[in-house]
């Protein structure tokens, strides 16, 4: 076991015990918070809120995925070109707006809570997962796709086994880091109401705890770390199984 | 016997392919030689309609391709480009088996199929089948190309500049070795080439092609004793002429009755370009032509020789 993977294993461990048992760490917190405020956050469960905020990162990501993979796909058809700058530009606009301007502008269409949130992270997400699929389906060699016709397969056929596989190191890492792009932005959520680690942070800001404020950044960064870390573990499975990564 | 007849094609303003007619017999292989851009590539590609021309049509033993669906149509041809184009997350075994898979052929048959043609093309099967394309030379991956195009056994071989990527060295051996599978499986091959010698190597007849017409299409003797055009003369060059003639012909054709005992002895599988220069170096009046077995056949005179290297 190399040294990366046993530090990995042991701050997944640590923050697993956090989230099952966060009262059993009120020692290490407890300096953090003055005139004996409360060091562990008890407004709600810990792990609820880790729940729903990886929940919606999910959820929104997935959306993100599938509306820009489809979008990439389709300019890259040669029916589609001409959608290609009013798609990229799209995309862009959705980065460039910062995400709490859009909850500030979903939250009186849509109401509080999640909607609002998933919005955002959703438009947020978009372009890197765009941006990645453009360039994975743009560098598939055309002495590749004249031969994949040539050896008489049709156009489903060639996205799906030529183009897709070459496409998917790409992808996949586009989807990556919109995920961890994503899970740091949900804590925003929390200002419309959205369950999620950022309440423990808000709270922590308004109560002048930083306690509170240290542990709810804590478990979002090394969420962070840990899951972009295990997808990209995942998707070297991946490619190697479509046959893009070699052994 | 594919036929092409008035093909056209225009891209806008350009004609990229101007009115071409001509015919490809059968178990034999063509060469269309022309310039970068001249329309070689284009005028393949309708055949097996990767382009669709914009007048004229191709018919393959009389049917119109153009009443068969494009990937059902490409199917049942081989197809070879330059820099092979082999699918790069797919073995070896798997780039072969393209055709068989979208034809849904079992998988023993497939499997059976593509060994056979791992040997064919001289690649060990236990070694290279389950390879990716990256870790095979570039002499190999042409093999491959080539294998995965005559996987599902069609009778027509459409080659667009397949040696293009290959060194010197192993282009040569790479010509030879087609021109013997060619013979072997009685394919009928197209293929195109902007390289005159390449063409003159291989093609039982040569296509000429400059700016998308067709200048001369004939035998490569043909070409050079009665070129059609100016261009055809200038292309086929007349400082070696007599060479690429003295090159078209073996030693066991041209082979004269008579005593050759003494003789230095040459290969009757030799071409007469070879007995010339052979008779040179060994300043020798004739040579003795052997058969395979090492017999001699009779012999071969300078006379004989050069007589072989101009106009009848
Ligand atoms: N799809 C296309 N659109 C426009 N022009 C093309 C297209 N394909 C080929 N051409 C043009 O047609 C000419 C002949 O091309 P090609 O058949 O590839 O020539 P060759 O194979 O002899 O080099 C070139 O000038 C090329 O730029
Ligand atoms: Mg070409």
């Amino acid at each position: 076991m190399t040294g990366a993977l046993a530090l990995r294993l042991a701050a997944l461990a640590l923050l697993l015990a956090f989230l099952f048992d966060p009262a059993a760490f009120a020692p290490v917190f407890a300096p953090l918070a003055q005139h004996g405020a409360p060091a562990i956050y008890s407004q709600a469960s810990l792990l609820d809120l880790t729940v729903s905020h990886l929940r919606i990162v999910a959820l929104a990501t997935a959306a993100s995925a599938v509306l820009a993979i489809t979008l990439g796909i389709l300019v890259t058809r040669r029916a589609g070109a001409e959608f290609l700058p009013l798609s990229r530009a799209i995309v862009n606009i959705g980065q460039t707006f910062p995400p709490v301007a859009v909850l500030a502008v979903a939250a009186p269409l849509v109401g509080f809570g999640e909607a609002p949130t998933f919005i955002a992270l959703f438009v947020y997400g978009l372009l890197p997962i765009f941006e990645n699929t453009l360039s994975g389906l743009q560098q598939v060699s055309p002495a590749v796709m004249e031969a994949a016709r040539g050896a008489g397969m049709g156009p489903w056929r060639r996205l799906w086994e030529v183009e897709l596989p070459l496409a998917s190191p790409q992808i996949f890492e586009g989807v990556r880091l919109s995920t961890v792009i994503a899970i740091g932005t949900a804590t925003i959520g929390s200002t419309v109401a959205a369950k999620g680690l950022g309440e423990v942070i808000i709270a922590g800001l308004l109560s002048d705890n930083t306690a509170f404020v240290a542990q709810g950044g804590l478990v979002v960064g090394v969420m962070a770390v840990l899951i972009y870390d295990a997808m990209g573990a995942a998707e070297r499975l991946l490619l190697r199984r479509l046959g893009v990564l070699a052994d | 016997m594919i036929v092409i007849e008035g093909a056209t094609k225009r891209y806008g303003e350009a004609t990229v392919v101007d009115d071409v007619s001509m015919a490809v017999e059968s178990g034999s292989m063509t060469v269309v030689v022309g310039q970068s851009g001249s329309g070689k590539s284009t005028l393949l590609r309708m055949i097996n309609r990767l382009v669709e021309p914009s007048s004229g049509r191709v018919t393959i033993d009389g049917v119109d391709v153009s009443t068969v669906p494009g990937p059902q149509l490409r199917r049942g041809i081989g197809y070879v480009i330059q820099g092979h184009g082999l699918f790069p997350h797919r073995t070896v075994a798997q780039n072969i088996a393209t055709v068989p898979r979208l034809l849904g052929w079992p998988r023993d048959k497939t499997r059976a199929r593509v060994e056979e043609l791992l040997a064919l093309l001289q690649l060990d099967p236990k070694q290279f089948a389950s390879k990716y394309p990256h870790e095979l030379s570039g002499g190999e991956q042409q093999r491959v190309g080539v294998a995965r195009a005559l996987a599902a056994g069609p009778k027509i071989l459409l080659m667009d500049e397949p040696f293009g990527a290959l060194d010197p060295i192993i282009r040569l051996k790479a010509q030879d070795d087609l021109k013997a599978l060619q013979r072997r499986l009685g394919a009928t091959v197209l293929l195109v080439t902007h390289d005159m010698d390449e063409a003159f190597r291989l093609g039982d007849r040569i296509a000429v092609l400059n700016e998308g017409r067709l200048q001369q299409c004939g035998t490569p003797a043909e070409l050079l004793l009665r070129p059609a055009t100016p261009y055809v003369q200038q292309l086929v060059g007349s400082s070696d002429r007599s060479y690429r003639l003295l090159a078209l012909t073996t030693a066991a054709e041209a082979v004269e009755a008579g005593p050759a005992e003494g003789l230095p002895g040459i290969d009757g599988g030799a071409t007469l370009r070879e007995a010339l220069a052979e008779i040179v170096w060994r300043d020798a009046p004739a040579l003795a032509v052997l058969a395979e077995d090492g017999k001699p056949l009779g012999r071969l005179s300078l006379q004989a020789i050069l007589a072989r290297g101009r106009p009848q």
